[in-house]
């Protein structure tokens, strides 16, 4: 290891696994049992996973986790701006999954972007019938009401799952009465744990129905890159975008953030692939990788030391040219940040974080913290695997608190021992913690702001942090309780 | 009101002997009425001298939604004044036909098609308990006599102990019984006596023994029950004496179901199935394979 291990006074392997055993402690001994292999001190200097996961939720407990068909429909293929999504079974489904992420599209409203809940609201008799005679009819309405939509994708909710709705083949028969992909997705919400699976699935269908399917119109160039597992949460995708191209690199594509289908399709031919939400993208890196040739690249680009440092690692990938851009790059945005940093430092050195989130951010924004002088006094993924934990474990600092699929009982503990300055969770979890009087960011969606990645971020980012952790609220409100 | 369900394997002929039955009772004044749960709709042809034409699941299709639909419009009145539902459902190889049962035996109850007046409602429900949704009719608060017909061939025996299965189940949480096998012969070897045993064994009775006549399937061709049909015919009495049996029965019992071993002893037994040589099972096969 090049950097040595981070460390924070106070915190000890003993003290972090004296606080899990006395949190674990409240468990019936079953759950105890299930429990306690998901929650650890952080070790950096193995470089393995310290914790146990993607195994299923112990009931009983509060989860923050979703479903597969939340996987597909608001993670992998909702993004697609250019796209009809489907929402295939009862209109709940659709209904709440419909804009919440934040997942910002360019383009004009039912022209080049398709932002509408679509759904074949299943009724009793779909049910006992099937609801495949009425898909049909569903995708032939949208075809002729939106003729410009690229493609229409065919997100499975439970029922279909357990009725058996053949929706391959009435998406390949409809893809060609339409001539327009359409994309059958199995993503029925009780398959799997978490809606890690619902990735994976539409990974696959990616990887079955549309890489290779279309070529870039522009010539090729040694610069060409795709920007993978980058989901456009309040900007992200344009702001790192905008980076790189002032780098000389060419996104030609975005998968799925702002993305367009076309591009998806096309991206077998880009010369490397940059990945940053390696949970729920790794699958088709991997596709390409193997069969194209392409490599990639696992990036981070949250706060101008992770930026830096990736900027770098890019410019290794590339010739002089790059290289020259990226130096001048960094010199002129470091000085930025530096004013950025000068400004929120003081009002938030030493202050305690401590994140509960999914996908890239419980190690990636650690850092970002960390340039602003706060620490990370622990970190959870709702829906990680191994290998997230193997990348979570050099980031964190040395015997922090480590936990995967928490529970709010567990969370709502170890606040209680750590007395964090900020939270960093979902929805779900944001009440808790504000009735508890500490500042919370709602960090799934970069609670209603955003960009924070990139340069562009990284400033909304740190006002939006001091924001919260110094917003006289907390000390105005007493509790009645 | 007693509800009561026919169970039995595929094409043992419950749908025919469930409408002969209640014609039985019928002809004795009782009131009666069949809810036939197979998407196929075919357990009250006999009784409306046509198949259904509107099955709940038919209409509710037609019409868009549960709420879009009267009792009047697929409670049909056919021989001895029995009232006639068919819950309906999809083709083979489509949607969801348990669903469909669930849903229709729903809406007859909230809609009041169960009149208090009722003597006996019937259920003749779909042979394969496949999964939850053909299980409705033995669900709390429904029917809790089970009848089920079966033969001396040895997978309708087989059968019956499975559905058998399914009641214990059941009956340990409600009040479902097992209230008798009733045996619809295929004129096998031995075939009362062996019934009789099966049903000692799984603690109930054989409440009556249908011979095999083909008169039924002359009353079958022209959509009728024998009882209307040939009213004098000795095998319209069987189906008489059998609708008294019922009528009278009082053994309702929690069944106690058979391991597959003490079911093939049972077979040999019986000389159905001599005690063979374990060593030659499969063995021919394998030999006409070299």
């Amino acid at each position: 290891m090049a950097n040595p291990a981070k460390k924070i006074e106070g915190i000890t392997r003993e003290s972090t696994q004296a606080m899990i055993d006395k949190t674990l402690s409240e468990y019936p001994e079953k759950a105890r049992k299930k429990r306690a292999p998901h929650l650890a001190p952080n070790d950096p200097s193995s470089c393995t996973a310290c914790v146990k996961s993607n195994r299923k939720t112990v009931p009983g407990v509060m989860s923050a986790r979703g479903c597969a068909y939340a996987g597909a429909k608001g993670v992998v293929w909702g993004p697609i701006r250019d796209m009809v999504h489907v929402s295939h079974g009862p209109v709940g489904c659709g209904w709440y999954s419909w804009g919440t992420r934040r997942n910002l599209m360019s383009g004009v409203h039912g022209v080049t972007n398709f932002a509408m809940q679509f759904t074949s609201d299943f009724q009793e008799k779909d049910i006992v019938y099937g609801g495949d005679k009425k898909l049909a009819v569903l995708l032939k309405e949208a075809s002729d009401l939106f003729p410009l939509a690229k493609g229409i994708s065919v997100l499975s909710e439970c029922p279909v799952g357990l009725i058996g709705d053949d929706i391959g083949s009435v998406a390949k028969k409809m893809s060609g009465e339409l001539d327009l992909p359409v994309i059958p997705c199995n993503c029925e919400g009780f398959r799997g744990v978490s809606q890690s699976l619902g990735h994976h699935i539409s990974n696959d269908t990616i990887r079955d129905y549309v890489i290779e399917t279309r070529e870039f119109a522009e010539p090729e160039t040694p610069y060409d890159v795709a920007l993978i597992g980058d989901y456009n949460i309040g900007g992200d995708v344009w702001s790192v975008k905008s980076l790189l191209e002032e780098i000389g690199l060419h996104v030609k594509a975005t998968w799925t953030g702002d993305g367009e289908v076309e591009r998806i399709a096309a991206t077998h031919k880009v010369k490397l692939n940059i990945i940053h939400c390696y949970r729920s993208m790794n699958y088709m890196a991997r596709v390409m990788e193997e069969k194209y040739g392409i490599p990639w690249l696992e990036l981070n680009f949250f706060g101008p030391t992770k930026i830096r440092e990736s900027l770098r690692k890019l410019a290794d990938r590339f010739d002089d040219r790059i290289k020259e851009n990226v130096a001048k790059a960094i010199d002129k945005y470091d000085a930025r940040m530096q004013a950025v940093i000068d400004e929120y430092r003081p009002r938030l050195e030493g202050k305690k974080v401590m994140l509960y989130v999914g996908g890239l951010r419980p190690r990636h924004t650690v850092n970002a913290y960390e340039d602003l002088g706060m620490v990370v006094v622990g970190s959870g993924y709702e829906f990680a695997h191994n290998d997230d934990y193997e990348r979570t474990s050099p980031e964190m600092p040395d015997a922090t608190v480590i936990y995967d699929d928490a529970s709010e009982y567990e969370l709502e503990r170890f606040v209680d021992e750590l007395k964090p300055d900020l939270v960093g969770s979902g929805i779900k979890e944001k009440y808790v913690f504000q009735k508890m009087g500490l500042p919370f960011r709602q960090m799934h969606s970069w609670d209603y702001s955003g960009p924070y990645h990139g340069y562009q971020g990284f400033p909304v980012f740190a006002r939006d942090i001091d924001m919260a952790v110094n917003s006289p609220t907390w000390g105005l409100v007493k509790s009645p309780f | 009101m007693r509800q009561v369900a026919i169970y039995g394997k595929g094409g043992i002929g419950k749908s025919t002997t469930a409408q002969n039955t209640v014609a039985g009772l019928a002809s004795m004044g009782k009131k009666c009425m069949i809810v036939g749960c197979d998407p196929k709709a075919d357990s009250t042809r006999l009784i409306l001298h046509a198949k259904a034409q509107a099955t709940v699941m038919d209409l509710i299709r037609e019409r868009g939604t549960v709420e879009d639909l009267e009792v009047g419009d697929v409670l049909k009145i056919g021989y001895g004044g029995i009232r006639c539902v068919e819950s309906g459902g999809p083709e083979p190889g489509v949607g969801c036909a348990g669903r469909g049962v669930i849903t229709a035996i729903n809406f007859l109850e909230e809609n009041g098609a169960y009149v208090p007046d009722l003597d006996f409602v019937f259920y003749d429900v779909l042979g394969d308990v496949v999964c939850g949704g053909f299980a409705m009719p033995i669900r709390e608060g429904k029917a809790e006599e089970i009848y089920i017909v079966v033969s001396g061939e040895m997978m309708a025996m087989y059968a019956a102990n499975n559905i058998a299965k399914g009641i214990l189940k059941y009956a340990s949480s409600g009040k479902v019984r097992l209230a008798g096998l009733i045996c619809n012969s295929r004129n096998t070897d031995r075939e009362a006596d062996l019934i009789e045993a099966l049903a000692s064994r799984l603690g109930t009775q054989m409440i009556h023994f249908v011979p095999r006549d083909n008169q039924v399937q002359r009353a079958e061709l022209r959509r009728m029950t024998v009882i209307e049909y040939s009213a004098e015919h000795p095998q319209a009495e069987e189906y008489r004496e059998l609708a008294r049996k019922i009528n009278e029965n009082k053994q309702l019992v929690i069944p106690k179901p058979l391991e597959m071993e003490e079911l093939e002893e049972l077979l040999m037994e019986f000389g159905v199935m001599e005690n063979e040589d374990e060593s030659i099972v499969g063995v021919a096969a394998a030999a006409a394979a070299k």
